[in-house]
């Protein structure tokens, strides 16, 4: 299992667009990957799961990844995290 | 036997076809609890993959008819019909509480858009709720066995029957197909109406009954000249519909003939016809109907489609884009106009008693100044790539129009300094649309460079009459003589300072209203693009001076309405 911490930056939080990119970032991997937020957890590859958590800005946030590319999975998402402005 | 329905003509033309009922179909449905889960999520997986199969043949006909950018919407609903989460939610449903898969889909939708819907400073996941109700709606329609309508795939002519239309309705209509739309409510200026005119499809709309009296398939007749629909018509009456619509295609040729003509009256009197548009896209539809100018460009359109403040960046593409698509003919922009019945999910307003009275327009200006100076250094910025002029909403007194000017300034000099280009004639005008402010025209007339008349709010603020109120709509009078003194004032005051007076509302392009308002003086007519040329038409006929002698009649001896039509019918005949 791979995991990574983030701490949320962007001011709207992980609302909106960027949460769609996130999702679009995940879903283009096989592991299982998920999204864990003041103890709750959701599959990254929903958009309803994602947004439903309700990630504000300052929000340490831990993402893990599963599976056959999971190392490829978080980098990608570190990736986007970074593009978008929302975390580091 | 012909049924007939009266309503609202909308958008001129004739229309004939066979109706295509645009109305949901009953979704309700008992709680049951089931003894087989593993059957219940087949049938929950049918409805899916039947859901997908459908919407990703919407999809792709609404890219082919419409356009990628109106097909996103299917996009969105496919990610959805697709989701994890939301699909796990509902299955584990079926499996452990053992209800039905129509119970379990409504509960665990309803729960994901009440939280998305409570989250009322967000914009972006409110709409997001009312994608997750569609697509509710289509796997709940696979599971009931009952049929959605799809306008994206109809591929015979077909007149549109509906309650009111959405935009996301007509963002699905193909317009070869769609020869006309009634519906059971809205008026001249609803949703639907305006939509008509930009597409120039006949529409009547406010029927009350449209969706119950016509079944699907009937064949209709949609007069959207007189506001008249036949249901099932004999032969004779669709021929004689038939001829209407060619004296209609006939006559709509004759006023081609005069896009590039310019807009003069029988005695030489030049005026100009502009187009009212609320986005770039429109200025091609401007372009084709022979503007002249744009009279008014709605600036909320930046600031309602977005879930945030507009940037200044966003706000020069949008200018330039539609600066430029002009040619050199003028752009009036008017500064944000928020308040009222415009609200923006990011930008909370309190709650007012009389929100039409209220905070709205240049008062929020004035005082979020951070907004408003965005928006005029953006309109800075674009000043260069065409003809452009400002002008700020709901003006009330000189030192407001002082203000506003002076912060323009204020920007100007900025970017100036900073080393950006900006045109030196930028024009600096206002709406008149508070009847203080008509009374004082002659003193604003010396500090705006133009004044453009905003018919909709100065006829309800002078008559004291919400115009979104039935039982007093029938104050909603343009022809009142009191609306026309204001009117003749604040020309007559414009043009004793060498300034020009436009008007922007719905009555410039008002057939009746055109006679008097030439006769006022009125020097540019800004209307829905596709009035114009029937405007120019009938300009072409006027003599001026005749005109005055009628505006003067109808300002000095006229007592009522019926008295100043009855002026205009005699003047004009």
């Amino acid at each position: 299992m791979e995991k990574k911490d983030f701490h949320v930056i962007a001011e709207t939080g992980i609302h909106a667009r960027p949460a769609t990119l996130l999702v679009q970032a995940a879903s283009k991997f096989n592991s299982d990957i998920t999204l864990e937020y003041q103890g709750k957890s959701v599959n990254l590859k929903s958009i309803m799961g994602v947004m439903s958590l309700g990630v504000g800005q300052n929000a340490d946030i831990t993402i893990s990844a599963e599976g056959s590319d999971e190392k490829d999975a978080i980098a990608a998402i570190s990736d986007t995290m970074s593009k978008e402005g929302l975390a580091e | 036997m012909t049924e007939m329905l009266k309503g609202i003509a909308a958008s001129d033309g004739i229309a004939a076809a066979k109706a295509y009922m645009l109305v949901q179909p009953d979704l309700s449905f008992s709680e049951t609890s089931i003894d087989d889960p593993e059957a219940e999520v087949k049938r929950l997986n049918d409805a899916l993959e039947a859901s997908k199969r459908e919407l990703e043949l919407i999809k792709q006909k609404a890219t082919e008819n419409l356009g990628a950018e109106e097909a996103q919407v299917f996009e969105a609903h496919l990610t959805i019909l697709a989701d994890p989460e939301l699909i796990g939610q509902i299955t584990d449903k079926i499996n452990n509480d053992k209800v039905n898969a129509e119970a379990a889909l409504k509960s665990v939708t309803d729960m994901f858009i009440g939280m998305f819907e409570a989250m009322t400073d967000n914009a972006y996941m409110q709409e997001r709720a009312g994608d997750i109700r569609d697509v509710t709606k289509r796997i709940m329609s696979h599971l009931l066995g009952v049929k959605l309508p799809n306008p994206a795939l109809i591929q015979d002519e077909v007149v549109i029957v509906a309650h009111d239309l959405t935009p996301s309705d007509t963002a699905q209509l193909d317009r070869r197909y769609v020869k006309g739309f009634i519906t059971d409510i809205g008026g001249r200026t609803s949703h639907s109406a305006i939509m008509s005119r930009t597409l120039e499809i006949p529409a009547v709309v406010g029927t009350g009954s449209a969706t119950t009296d016509i079944k699907e398939g009937d064949m209709v007749i949609i007069d959207g000249i007189s506001g008249d629909a036949l249901i099932n018509p004999t032969a004779e009456e669709l021929a004689d519909y038939k001829q209407k619509a060619e004296e209609f295609a006939a006559q709509k040729a004759e006023w081609a003939q005069l896009k590039n003509a310019k807009s003069v009256s029988a005695d030489g009197k030049e005026v100009l016809l502009g187009a009212n548009i609320g986005t770039p896209k429109d200025v091609q539809g401007a372009v084709d109907n022979g503007a002249e100018a744009v009279g008014l460009f709605r600036s909320e359109f930046l600031y309602m489609d977005s879930s945030e403040l507009p940037t200044e960046d966003e706000q020069f593409e949008a200018y330039k884009a539609a600066v430029s698509g002009m040619n050199g003919k003028q752009v009036v922009v008017r500064t944000m106009d928020i308040g009222g019945d415009k609200e923006l999910p990011y930008l909370p307003l309190p709650d007012e008693q009389n929100p039409f009275l209220g905070y709205r327009a240049i008062r929020i200006s004035l005082t979020r100044q951070d907004i408003f100076r965005t928006q005029l250094r953006a309109l800075l910025r674009a000043s260069k790539y065409g003809r452009l002029a400002i002008m700020f909403p709901m003006i009330a007194t000189v030192q407001e129009f002082k203000d506003a000017k002076a912060i323009f300034e204020e920007e100007k000099a900025k970017l100036v300094a900073e080393g950006v280009e900006v045109s030196d004639d930028i024009q600096v005008g206002m709406m008149m649309e508070i009847p203080a402010a008509a009374m004082i025209a002659d003193k604003l007339a010396k500090y705006a460079d133009f004044f453009s008349i905003g018919t909709n709010d100065l006829i309800q603020y002078s008559m004291a009459a919400d115009r979104g109120n039935e039982r007093v709509s029938y104050l909603y009078q343009p022809y009142n003589p009191s609306i026309l003194r204001l009117i003749k004032n604040i020309i007559e005051s414009s043009h004793k300072e060498g300034k020009w007076t436009g008007m922007c509302g719905e009555m410039a392009g008002d057939q009746i209203a055109v006679p008097l308002l030439l006769g006022l003086g009125l020097d540019e007519f800004s209307m829905s693009a596709t009035s114009i040329l029937k405007t120019r038409s009938l300009i072409k006929k006027l003599d001026s001076n005749k005109m005055k002698e009628l505006a003067e009649k109808a300002v000095t001896e006229c007592e009522t309405v019926d008295e100043v039509k009855a002026l205009v019918a005699e003047y004009t005949k």
